[in-house]
């Protein structure tokens, strides 16, 4: 029997999720939150738990950390600055430390030292330029659809404020390619190869792809990695115990099958078991890919909304590797409370790319690395040391994926191995997950992590879709809230937080 | 080694062809999607005189045809189309319009319920990508069939009498019902449809029969007073009843190159044929929404003083401002009127006071006219023998 115990249903329980159900919750509405996964996933060695997908927050909205105050629901910071090891194979490593990676400690060149420290004070101003749009709906097209004027002239005003050489090196830059730049300014192949490597993160896109800057500009806006006690799994939870806190109704395990629409307006969803339930507002924070295609079906849409969400870009570039090791690795004396990036140069990133545009797994895969058990106890029992690593690239959908993903261990380990000899005796258990194992377990549309490719042709008034960047859909009473809408993925919470004030502006 | 012969014949030739050229005696032949169409067989006002007072035979094979079939053909079509798909009953035609998501109008069809699950939709233009591209998340196959059908219009009031000596009982047939019969080694859909707005037979069947067809037919008529019709003459009919033509009457959606060129069932005078309740379909949102704002634009058939056609002409309001314009228009040799549809903002509607700017070439000058235009009910001319079961013996 249809029950309607709640005003809000949302689907998906991840940051986005969470955080639309909390502002909703907080203004005094009834919020369910359905998340298809049971329980946590199991653990892929004894004694080690089961790591999320990321491993480190870069991004994670200040509006949503104090909205959902979540330091006194037991998140706080095993590295609250997080140093970055460019990892070499010879031992002479660079460490780069400061919230824009500025300082250099290592063997660079005074001439590249300098280069560095103005380039990534450049950079960091462009990204604090560029900030405020995540914080804000996209901007529309249309004459009279109600854009913030006032914060897009701020935005314009800040950038103009920066002087006319400084603007105009923006809007040079803005669009250009990141091994440009990089070779316009720096000539070390370390520092290059980790800085590449950090500028094409989780995206579809090598460093030498057009725009491949402007995801890097907008991962600096973040404000550089943080490892949360715990590790991410904590700030998760940190995350739950507030939405509960404030009433929210987490159900575990309910798969919601399908959207309930009825004369265009979406009235509740029905469970994979087919129970059904109900209420007036329903708030996708899975993919909009899933939600549209999926959850609502081509059948209550319109045809050329349904082609261009179908030919929206959802490719995943990123493989997530677990490791557990019986003792502790040693990167050639490199410091293991850094994150350690192994990518020899801003070529070989370029080169671990192209193998994947045809479907193919890379030699010499680049890939940051992670410690967790070097920061603190309770991620592997004693003695021994959880690794994790996200391994780029893998390709999403090779012709062999069990073939596709054993070559891709395997390079990876062997990448390991040449940066920490002996590692390879150390591994007790590993664990790969590839593009395609993201997403069936996280249900990201190609495994991407951002839930659709963050490129400039899916940012801002084109994200996820034109006409769908206000979070928004035709679907009266369906609003959308994941990493696929504006401003995109990671741990941020941001969608959630900008769909509610989009919901709550509606006044639906 | 293939021989590439395709640019010595840019057109193609229907399965008619050996008739229709035979008959063409002013050699006077268009372009209709591809084919070689004629416009003209012998003399424009004998052919139109026998739409309406004999029986005449239009070549339908040109016309654009899909056949939609598969378990989700009715649902499918019904988020293709405005109207209910799945309300039509089998053995029926009906008149349907679809748009895009922005509830502008792509095309105008008939779409023919042939079974269940098995669909015709007949229209002026092309579509197949969009077809398919509606078609995901649906169990159906579309296919494009112009090439596979032979199909005939015979139109007018013999017609029924006509089709009765060629051996096809239809007396018992109501408008847009069809029915089917043997013919020769295959068979002969009949539907009572047609674009004239008079007694009329639409026929059907497989280009190998095409020409035993015509002959068939032609025997049986001729006492009927039978002759082959151009498009000049259907033009001529399918104004006189009120009927648009895709890019004729307004420019489809998908070809538009000006952004406020497109227009909406509304705009358009088709709305009646939208199923609200029926749940989605392409534009629907967006037409909700154009019905609580309002439209930009109506589509009327207006009468034109004096008796020079106003083909192409500019409407003002107060002889002042421009209001619309004529897309298509004739003196009707019927109503010995001038006739006219048009699109016309609809502000200006409402104020009346509308006038024709004609400019009339004669010998070299053009004499410009400015004649009062009245909107009238379509259709202009709706005889009763078109809608009478059984037809009327004439």
């Amino acid at each position: 029997m249809p029950t309607r115990s709640c005003d809000v249903i949302v689907i998906g329980a991840g940051p986005n999720g969470l955080a639309v159900a909390i502002r909703l919750a907080k203004a005094g509405r009834k919020v369910l939150i359905l998340e298809r996964q049971a329980t946590e996933r199991p653990g892929f060695a004894p004694g080690f738990t089961a790591p999320p997908l990321a491993h480190l927050s870069y991004n994670l909205d200040p509006r949503v950390e104090a909205g959902m105050n979540l330091s006194s629901h037991g998140l706080t910071w095993a590295a609250p600055v997080l140093d970055t090891t460019a990892v070499s194979s010879d031992g002479h490593h660079l460490r780069l430390s400061g919230r824009d990676l500025g300082k250099v400690d290592g063997p660079l060149s005074p001439e590249d030292r300098l280069a560095w420290a103005a380039l990534s004070a450049r950079l960091t101003r462009f990204a604090s330029v560029l900030r405020p749009f995540r914080d804000m709906p996209p901007p529309r097209l249309a004459k009279g659809v109600g854009n913030d004027l006032w914060a897009l002239a701020k935005i314009g005003l800040r950038a103009r404020l920066m002087g006319k050489a400084e603007f105009r090196e923006l809007l040079r830059m803005f669009l250009t390619n990141t091994y440009d730049v990089l070779n316009d300014e720096l000539s070390d192949p370390l520092l290059k190869g980790a800085l590449a490597f950090d500028a094409t993160l989780g995206t579809w896109l090598g460093p030498r792809s057009p725009n491949s800057l402007l995801p890097w500009l907008d991962r600096l806006s973040g404000g550089g990695p943080r490892l949360p006690a715990g590790g991410m799994g904590a700030l998760a939870a940190s995350m739950r115990n507030s939405a509960m806190a404030a009433g929210v109704t987490i159900r575990s395990g309910a798969s919601v099958g399908r959207a309930l629409i009825e004369g265009g307006r979406a009235t509740g969803v029905v469970l994979d078991g087919g129970e059904e339930l109900r209420a007036p507002l329903i708030v996708s924070a899975v993919s909009p890919k899933s939600t549209l295609l999926g959850l609502v079906g081509p059948q209550a849409l319109d045809t050329g909304l349904v082609n261009r969400i179908r030919h929206q870009k959802a490719r995943g570039g990123a493989a997530k590797l677990h490791l557990a090791l019986s003792g502790v690795p040693d990167f050639r004396g490199a410091d293991l409370k850094t994150r350690l990036v192994l990518a020899p140069s801003e070529e070989h990133v370029e080169r671990a790319f192209n193998p994947v545009k045809y479907g193919q797994v890379p030699d010499t895969p680049v890939m940051e690395v992670l410690l967790p058990s070097a920061h603190e106890a309770g991620h592997a029992p004693a003695g021994q040391h959880l690794l994790t690593a996200v391994v780029q690239y893998a390709p999403h959908n090779p012709a062999d994926r069990d073939a596709a993903r054993a070559d891709m261990l395997k390079a990876a380990l062997a990448q390991l191995e040449a940066h920490s000899p002996g590692i390879g005796g150390l591994i007790t258990h590993a664990e790969l997950l590839m593009p395609y194992d993201i997403e069936t377990i996280w249900g990201l549309p190609g495994g991407n992590w951002h839930a659709g490719e963050l490129s400039i042709e899916q940012m801002l008034f084109l994200r996820p879709l034109p006409g769908l960047s206000q979070y928004r859909t035709p679907v009266q009473g369906l609003w959308l809230a994941s990493a696929g809408c504006h401003p995109g993925g990671g741990v941020s919470g941001t969608p959630g937080w900008n769909a509610a004030a989009a919901i709550e502006r509606a006044g639906e | 080694m293939n021989v590439l012969t395709h640019y010595e014949t840019p057109l193609l030739q229907s399965p008619f062809h050996a008739r229709t050229a035979a008959a063409n005696k002013m050699h006077s032949w268009g372009n209709w999607g591809g084919y070689a169409s004629v416009l003209t067989y012998e003399d424009l006002a004998m052919e139109h005189a026998a739409i309406r007072n004999t029986a005449s035979v239009y070549d339908l094979c040109p016309m654009v045809k899909y056949r939609i079939t598969g378990p989700d053909a009715a649902a499918y079509l019904n988020r293709l189309t405005v109207r209910n798909a799945a309300k039509l009953s089998v053995g029926s035609v009906h008149y349907t319009v679809w748009c895009d998501d922005a509830g502008k109008l792509e095309d105008d069809g008939t779409l023919f319920r042939l079974g269940a699950h098995d669909y015709r939709l007949c229209c002026q233009e092309r579509h197949l990508p969009w077809l398919l591209d509606s078609a995901f998340g649906f169990d159906v196959a579309v296919r494009e069939e112009t090439e596979e059908v032979a199909a005939l219009s015979l139109q007018g009031p013999t017609s029924a009498a006509a089709l009765s000596a060629a051996g096809f009982d239809v007396t018992a047939l109501k408008p847009f019902r069809m029915a089917d019969f043997p013919f020769g080694r295959g068979r002969l859909m009949i539907s009572r449809t047609g674009f004239t707005g008079d007694l009329g037979y639409e026929l059907w069947t497989t280009p190998d029969l095409a020409l035993n067809l015509w002959d068939h037919i032609f025997a049986a008529g001729e006492l009927l007073g039978i002759r082959p019709i151009g498009s000049d003459a259907l033009n001529l009919a399918r104004l006189e009843t009120g009927f648009v033509i895709t890019n004729y009457d307004f420019t489809p959606a998908q070809q538009a190159v000006r952004e406020d060129r497109a227009r909406s069932p509304f705009e358009m005078g088709l709305d009646w044929l939208i199923d609200w309740d029926k749940g989605q379909f392409t534009g629907r949102q967006a037409l909700l929404a154009e019905k609580a704002k309002g439209s930009k634009w109506a589509f009327v058939g207006v009468e034109i003083d004096g008796n020079i056609s106003a083909e192409g002409a500019v409407l003002y309001h107060d002889r002042k401002t421009e209001a619309g314009v004529v897309t298509g228009a004739c003196w009707s040799p019927t109503l010995k009127k001038s006739i006219a549809l048009a699109q016309v903002e609809r502000r200006f509607l409402a104020k009346g006071n509308l006038w024709a700017e004609i400019y009339a070439l004669r010998e070299l000058h053009y004499a410009k006219l400015m004649q009062r235009v009245r909107v009238v009910d379509r259709p202009f001319f709706a005889p009763d023998r078109r809608r009478a079961t059984p037809p009327g013996r004439f």
